[in-house]
């Protein structure tokens, strides 16, 4: 297996005896782009800021590429590179000023600040604006000044808090397109509460929820996805979940009214359960008038964990 | 990597107007009290000539200035230090530093190198004025060693525990006002000890202003270079102690 960049075990993290991250284990491999999806308050930038060594966990341990984030955070904060939710600028400086001085408070050698600057202006379309003050940039730019910090020392892990938030539509499509191709040559984390936004970046997501990692699975993209674990289906004359069960070889059923049911399929016929369960309900005379695949549906879970019920993902994954 | 910090601490004070008004505002009233001290000492001067051991122009006219700049600087380096932390703190930029790779005390040295090295021009500005007499006069360079060096000693302990205030909170003008009241406070403590009650050398020995006075008459004492070392040392490490805090938070 490959080396993880990033192994989090047990986090914990607590304000004033208040609970924001509980036990949170974490992983991200080599090339991975990881989406925290969460509402606000949910422990995405607590988890964020102690991934980036800025706040220490009240309990559990953080490798970044084998080091003890910990016990040498000099030598792991040298492989991350990390933007804030809220960007931490310096108004008064101009862009390359501000660059230079992330560079070497990083320990970028002095042969090679020049050129690393240049190539972190290229990468984040910061070509042109080198002299303006930082205090005069949109915010879309100053955004950008703040991504040019976490990439200037080509960290292996970047760690990005809500990077779109408070930008223009315009803006967002941009540093969107600009992450995903940092994503090319880094390992990425991010934050959002946006729904689209991680289900067009992520390769990974990982939903925070009340501080629990709620669930986490790869976005796959592709028609050759391995089996959904649940189906939502409409049947007009549904008989009783026992016959259904007895009959289709799903594991369990759930009413959800107005004739829906979700059903999940055992492990032995989770590979063709849609023909088998349509057929066998075509033939039973169930009517079935809706059928939806649920695992790609991201949204249904992050959804039902907005109207705050907890219970309903882990039912979905298992 | 401090040295990043110590630019940066530099770039931004000399960026902002403050620093600059500052140096004009000092240079301008201590200048004003130095030509005040010349006059004083040029009209006593022929009084003077009959003392076979009298007082020098350095005594004269170069301590009384000295003298004055601690006021000054009394006033001025609680605004001097106020931003160093609280308007990090305020602008979130302390996360940068946190999350780069620099131990605490990288952090605490940069900061504190940075404001020294600014209170170094100021010291070098009030240097030049004594060093205007060496074109008329001869100066006794032992004196004013002594007294520069009580007076960088000074400036090194006001500016440890004005970076210290800044750092607890998120308002430059909380930390100017608390450091201005801490310094002063340490000023006058002695006052109290006009008498001979108990405690009274204690009192007598945490003032700032006593242990100027020596260097004043150019005794360099260990004891008093020491008591600003410790001084400056304790807020030092009780500033590196806040920054671990941050990382503790709640």
């Amino acid at each position: 297996m490959a080396e993880n960049l990033i192994d989090a075990h047990n986090l914990s993290r607590s304000f004033g005896g208040r609970p924001a991250v509980r036990d949170l284990d974490l992983t991200l491999e080599r090339g991975e782009i990881l989406g925290f999806l969460g509402l606000n308050g949910a422990g995405k930038s607590t988890t964020l800021r102690m991934l980036a060594g800025t706040l220490a966990p009240s309990a559990g341990r953080i490798t970044i590429a084998g080091i003890d984030l910990l016990n040498d955070p000099k030598s792991a904060k040298r492989k991350l590179g990390y933007l804030p939710e809220q960007p931490p600028l310096h108004p008064e400086l101009t862009v390359s000023e501000y660059l230079r001085f992330c560079a070497e408070i990083h320990g970028v050698p002095r042969a090679r600040i020049r050129t690393t600057i240049k190539n972190a202006q290229e990468k984040t379309g910061l070509m042109g604006v080198e002299r303006r003050l930082i205090r005069n940039l949109s915010k879309g730019y100053q955004q950008r000044v703040g991504i040019a910090q976490a990439i200037l020392h080509d960290p292996e892990v970047l760690l990005l808090d809500e990077p779109t938030v408070g930008l223009d539509p315009a803006q967002i499509q941009e540093i969107r397109a600009l992450i995903r191709s940092l994503g090319e040559a880094h390992s990425v984390v991010f934050s959002s509460h946006l729904l689209a936004e991680v289900q067009s970046l992520a390769t990974r997501v990982i939903i925070i929820h009340e501080g629990r990692l709620a669930w986490s699975r790869p976005l796959t993209r592709t028609l050759a996805d391995p089996p959904a674990s649940s189906y939502r289906i409409g049947l007009r004359k549904a008989p009783s979940p026992e016959e259904v069960i007895g009959r289709t070889g799903a594991r369990g059923i759930t009413p959800l009214g107005d004739g829906w049911f979700r059903i999940a399929p055992s492990e032995e016929t989770a590979s063709d359960f849609p023909e088998r369960f349509l057929d066998r309900a075509v033939r039973e005379g169930w009517a079935p008038f809706g059928f939806i695949a649920e695992e790609t549906s991201l949204e249904s879970i992050f959804l039902e964990l907005t109207r705050g019920d907890p219970s309903t993902p882990t039912e979905v994954v298992s | 990597m401090i040295r990043a910090l110590v630019k940066r601490e530099l770039r931004s004070l000399f960026v902002s107007p403050l620093a600059w008004v500052i140096l004009a505002v000092v240079t301008l009233i201590l200048g004003w009290i130095f030509l005040l001290q010349v006059d004083l000492f040029l009209r006593i001067m022929p009084r003077l000539a009959l003392y076979r051991h009298g007082a020098g122009v350095t005594a004269l006219v170069v301590m009384p200035l000295f003298h004055s700049a601690i006021v000054i600087l009394l006033l001025v380096i609680p605004l001097l230090t106020m931003r160093l932390v609280s308007e990090e703190r305020r602008q979130k930029t302390l996360e940068l530093l946190y999350a780069a790779p620099l131990s605490t005390l990288d952090l605490v040295c940069g900061k504190y190198l940075g404001i020294l090295a600014f209170l170094g021009v100021l010291l070098f500005l009030i240097f030049l004025m004594p060093l205007s007499l060496q074109l008329g006069t001869h100066l006794d360079w032992g004196l004013v060693a002594s007294g520069l060096l009580g007076l960088f000693l000074v400036m090194a302990a006001f500016a440890a525990a004005g970076l210290y205030l800044s750092s607890l909170t998120e308002q430059p003008i909380v930390a100017a006002i608390s450091t201005f009241g801490l310094l002063l406070f340490l000023w006058i403590i002695a006052w109290a000890a006009k008498g001979h009650g108990p405690g009274s050398h204690v009192l007598r020995y945490a003032s700032l202003l006593n242990h100027f006075q020596a260097f004043g008459r150019g005794e360099v004492r260990m004891s008093d270079i020491a008591y600003y070392l410790i001084f400056t040392l304790i807020f030092l490490i009780l500033t590196g102690r806040r920054f671990d805090a941050d990382h503790l938070e709640h």
